[in-house]
């Protein structure tokens, strides 16, 4: 996020969700929002296919098709552009190409928009008026932004906006992805990525590969490594031998579970840690049996880049490690063994770590954004928003105050690109994918709380009444979704929390996950598969 | 802007617009309250911050009334006391007398008011309620309205924190009710579970279910940590009782989530001690010597996880038989526990498996290089844990493989 969560819940006079189903994933977040609009007056817009729990608060709900977030982007600002309430200050002195955003924007009126999206025009014109009339006004997403083959596109389209708007660098403002998982942003800050050390700093720039080698002491390659995705390829190919997967379950996660069990079945040698013999188990070599977060000292960082401690209540069960201390054992029995020479000059060449304040201070060392996240800090209560330069930076709450990380802001002309895969004459559905607030993720963790579990139990397909009649579906009744890639038994919800021709379900489920169904083309950049459309079959089961 | 007061004879200088609370509070004069909480508006419903002003007729509720210049409060005044004492003797006129075995024993705010101002038990032969216990199905809340002292916390926690306004009293007199929607189940209500109501009950009227009988505070120690399910990152304590999670309470000076926080944030704890937990290191018969397996399964070192284990264990499993630890799930196993396949996982001890993995990347890099890796990396770890992984993948597998789920 380029803002706080309380900056926004506080100072944001309008507050428009694109992509998020805040209620449901961010819930704590999804409150503060409520709360904004009932007692303090913000306006709300959102914009989601579904009829989502916020959407029920909101003053304006934008149902827009699954896949067509910039068409509905674009018509904003072509109305904010025609009506002359751009930022102009914000645009001259903070940002670049402009004009070519104008350009594009220039053919999406509202009508054009409509079209594409299907929000009545006159809503259109609406939601640019209330933002325009609302400033300072907050721009919040998740996946049902990211989660298309268009994702990065989506991304930089909402940037336009709010930079159109001038909507950046102050309190209530801004363009805040709402990261999903606990840990999700700490484990990218920490190089948890295939193209970044520490802190983003690039595996392909020279000066940061140089700085790597010295402190760990030895050469690194100076190439990319492989995505999550291509890594699944690769194990298929044969060219990844070795596959070592930490509380991971691609067995649920990942796009096309059909093609990713072939890639785990292909792989010679798994090593799996984890908590619970998970689906991804079956395929693995050697499980170590790993601590859970009640269990560890650490610290995670939130979704607006926020580290805060992570504090040991109990012991692991039975004999159960900590992950890092598994991994510390492994690097010294491979040293032992000489799989690498290291340069025993080099500062953080070894894996002698007394405690994990160590391994803390080595992170403060290499990583610029986290200098300042030092453990005393945190054990004092301080949750530090990164970057953090160093030990009396008192962190940053909002992004791009006086200028962009970058110099200047640079708007991105995008066009509307249809999904991967629309509905056809074989399968005539639209299936978009999500979450529900009871189960987190594949479900290793809430399949296993007894209270949330028995709120939900079991996998269930929203679909729209008109869809389930034709379909003969009843109410609670079992059917059958198919696309080119797999099928999935599920139970019928008939709701129009859905539009025709739209139905939905989750991937908390096993046994009958949505990503036996999704597409797995992947946004050309992020390479992120698009989860948030494909096209599908019905019939009763 | 500020004004000036007199609070027990000392003069205090309080913000405009305080309330004679929270300029009493301010300068460290405590005043008694039973429906106030700092999160959430005042309404004046309990009368137990009653205090005595100069000039004012009738004493005043400190909560409600407005800090004025040069208002003298006498806080402790003969009144006041007595007025505080009237009001918990009429709220203990209809409340159980179970402090002995009452969840929040130690953690309540009626209890300690009763304690401050030493109000006898009152032997009465007066009505008082019997509400049926835990009337609700609601996994997470239990509700005991023969505690509930019509503070209204509940009501507004709803209200304002939630947003979900399921609470409210109905009916009249004695008849009134603590309701969720129009008396109904608090789910069909439209409720969350998020537990604020739980949260700021300043009695024992309603309770986190799951906690019952467990541990009261007094037994239990808090640790304060972030939750480990969404990116919030919702601080709260953990309650801990003989190595166990007996509870998680929400903390006012959590930084990002104040008192809030979400149903699995709060309710969602309980797979950290579930059955189905690895315990031991595993690996397949056939990264072992057979003789070494042979012998240290006989001698019970190492053991077999035979496939019934593994399916009980898993959730695929679980969830296609019938959701839990069904009964089938405990027929004996078609394979012996002695056979020994290739793919049999052994329990082992943890030098053996990570000599195991140790030996084989070892093996596998000086083959093929770091290519042959790949490594993915836990968006539930933490960052010192990412850190150590991303060292690894790097430095001792030299690849840039590793990536994690940030994009699913
Ligand atoms: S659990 Fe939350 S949503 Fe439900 S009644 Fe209590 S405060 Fe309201
Ligand atoms: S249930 Fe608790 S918070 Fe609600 S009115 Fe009764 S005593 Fe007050
Ligand atoms: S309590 Fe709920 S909202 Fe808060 S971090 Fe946990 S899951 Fe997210
Ligand atoms: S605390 Fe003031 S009336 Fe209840």
């Amino acid at each position: 996020m380029t803002n706080s969560i309380q900056d926004i819940a506080e100072e944001s006079q309008c507050i428009f969700i694109i992509g998020s189903n805040t209620t449901e994933n961010h819930p704590v977040i999804g409150t503060k929002i409520r709360r904004a609009k009932r007692h303090r007056g913000a306006k709300l817009i959102v914009a989601d296919p579904r009829r989502i729990d916020i959407a029920d608060y909101a003053d304006l709900h934008l149902r827009h098709k699954p896949g067509t977030d910039i068409a509905l982007l674009n018509g904003l600002m072509h109305v904010i552009l025609r009506e002359n309430w751009q930022d102009d200050d914000f645009i001259r002195e903070r940002t670049e190409n402009f004009e070519d955003v104008k350009a594009i924007v220039e053919k999406y009126t509202p009508e054009v928009a409509s079209e594409i999206t299907g929000v009545p025009a006159e809503d259109i014109v609406l939601a640019a008026t209330m933002m325009a009339e609302n400033r300072p006004g907050a721009l919040l997403y998740a996946m049902g932004i990211t989660q298309h083959t268009t994702g990065v596109a989506n991304v930089m389209s909402c940037a336009n906006l709010q930079m159109m708007l001038g909507n950046i660098g102050v309190p209530g403002s801004g363009v805040n992805p709402l990261r999903g998982q606990n840990n999700v942003q700490g484990a990218c800050d920490m190089g948890g990525l295939p193209n970044v050390f520490p802190g983003y700093q690039r595996v392909t720039d020279p000066a940061a590969r140089e700085k790597f080698e010295k402190a760990w002491g030895v050469g690194l390659p100076d190439y990319m490594g492989l995505t999550v995705t291509e890594m699944m390829d690769a194990a298929e190919a044969g060219d990844v031998r070795c596959l070592y997967i930490i509380g991971e379950n691609p067995m649920t996660s990942e796009p096309n579970l059909n093609h990713t069990r072939h890639s785990l079945q292909k792989t010679e040698f798994i090593v799996l840690q984890e908590l619970f013999f998970s689906e991804t188990a079956q395929f693995a070599d050697v499980i170590f049996p790993a601590a859970a977060f009640a269990e560890k000292e650490g610290s995670f960082t939130n979704t607006e880049r926020r580290a805060q401690r992570v504090r040991k209540a109990v012991n692991p069960p039975g004999e159960a490690r900590l992950d890092h201390e598994i991994v510390i054992q492994l690097a010294k029995r491979m040293l032992a063994l000489g799989a690498t020479a290291l340069d025993p000059e080099a500062p953080y060449a070894d894996w002698e770590y007394r405690s994990i304040i160590d391994v803390e201070e080595e992170i403060n060392a290499l990583t610029p954004i986290y200098a300042g996240v030092t453990w005393e800090r945190m054990e004092a209560g301080e949750a530090l928003h990164w970057p953090v330069l160093g030990p009396d930076h008192p962190g940053t709450p909002i992004l791009h105050v006086s200028k962009f990380s970058r110099g200047l802001g640079r708007f991105a002309a995008v066009d509307h690109v249809p999904p991967d895969e629309l509905p056809d004459d074989d399968y005539p559905l639209m299936l978009t994918t999500g979450r529900v607030i009871y189960h987190w993720h594949a479900g290793e963790m809430t399949h296993r709380a007894a209270g949330l579990e028995a709120m939900y139990p079991e996998a269930l397909v929203e679909i729209h009444p008109r869809d389930a009649a034709r379909a003969g579906i009843d109410a609670d009744g079992m059917m059958k979704v198919a696309s080119r890639r797999g099928e999935i038994i599920a139970k019928a919800q008939i709701t129009d929390r859905v539009e025709p021709g739209l139905i939905f379900t989750t991937f908390h489920f096993a046994e009958s996950a949505a990503n036996f169904l999704t597409n797995p083309a992947l946004d050309p950049v992020a390479k992120i598969p698009e989860y948030k459309v494909c096209a599908v079959k019905v019939e009763k089961a | 802007m500020s004004i000036n007061l007199t609070i027990n004879n000392k003069v205090i200088t309080a913000p405009d617009g305080a309330t004679i609370l929270e300029a009493a509070q301010a300068a460290g004069i405590e005043i008694p309250t039973l429906c106030h909480h700092p999160d959430l508006t005042d309404v004046g419903a309990c009368r137990m911050c009653v205090v005595s002003v100069e000039g004012a007729r009738a004493l005043q509720t400190a909560c409600t009334t407005p800090a004025g210049e040069g208002m003298v409060v006498n806080t402790m005044s003969d009144a006041a006391v007595a007025s505080r004492k009237f009001t918990l003797e009429m709220l203990l006129t209809d409340h159980p007398n179970e402090c002995m075995t009452c969840e929040v024993a130690g953690d309540c705010e009626l209890q300690d008011l009763v304690y401050d101002y030493q109000v006898p038990w009152p032997d009465h032969n007066g009505k008082r309620h019997q509400w049926e216990l835990d009337p609700d199905p609601n996994p997470f809340i239990f509700i005991d309205r023969n505690k509930c002292i019509v503070c209204g916390r509940c009501i507004r926690a709803c209200n304002e924190i939630q947003n979900r306004d399921i609470w409210s009293f109905a009916y009249r007199g004695f008849e009134t009710k603590l309701v969720a929607g129009a008396d109904q189940l608090m789910l069909d209500a439209g409720c969350e579970s998020c537990g604020a109501c739980v949260a700021y009950c300043p009695v024992g009227a309603l309770q986190d279910k799951m906690s019952l009988g467990l541990g009261r505070v007094n037994q239990v120690e808090k640790v304060r940590t972030t939750c480990s399910f969404c990116g919030v990152g919702c601080n709260f304590d953990l309650n801990v009782r003989n190595d166990k999670i007996t509870k998680v309470t929400s903390a006012q000076d959590a930084p990002v989530n104040g008192m809030a926080l979400c149903v699995k944030g709060r309710y969602g704890y309980d797979f950290v001690h579930h059955p189905d937990r690895l315990t031991r290191p595993m690996v397949r018969a056939k990264w072992l010597d057979p003789a070494t397996v042979a012998e240290r399964v006989k001698n019970g070192e190492w053991a077999v996880f035979t496939e019934a284990q593994q399916r009980r264990a898993s959730l695929t499993h679980q969830r296609a038989s019938g959701n839990g630890h069904s009964a089938s799930d405990h027929r004996s196993p078609a394979i012996p526990q002695s056979a020994i396949l290739p793919d049999t996982f052994v329990q082992t001890d943890w030098d053996t498996a990570l000599d195991t993995v140790a030996g084989k990347f070892t093996q596998v890099k000086k083959d093929y290089g770091g290519d042959a890796f790949a490594v993915l990396a836990s968006a539930k770890c933490t960052n010192e844990e990412n850190y150590i992984f991303n060292k690894f993948t790097r430095q001792m597998l030299a690849t840039h493989s590793i990536d994690h789920c940030a994009r699913l």
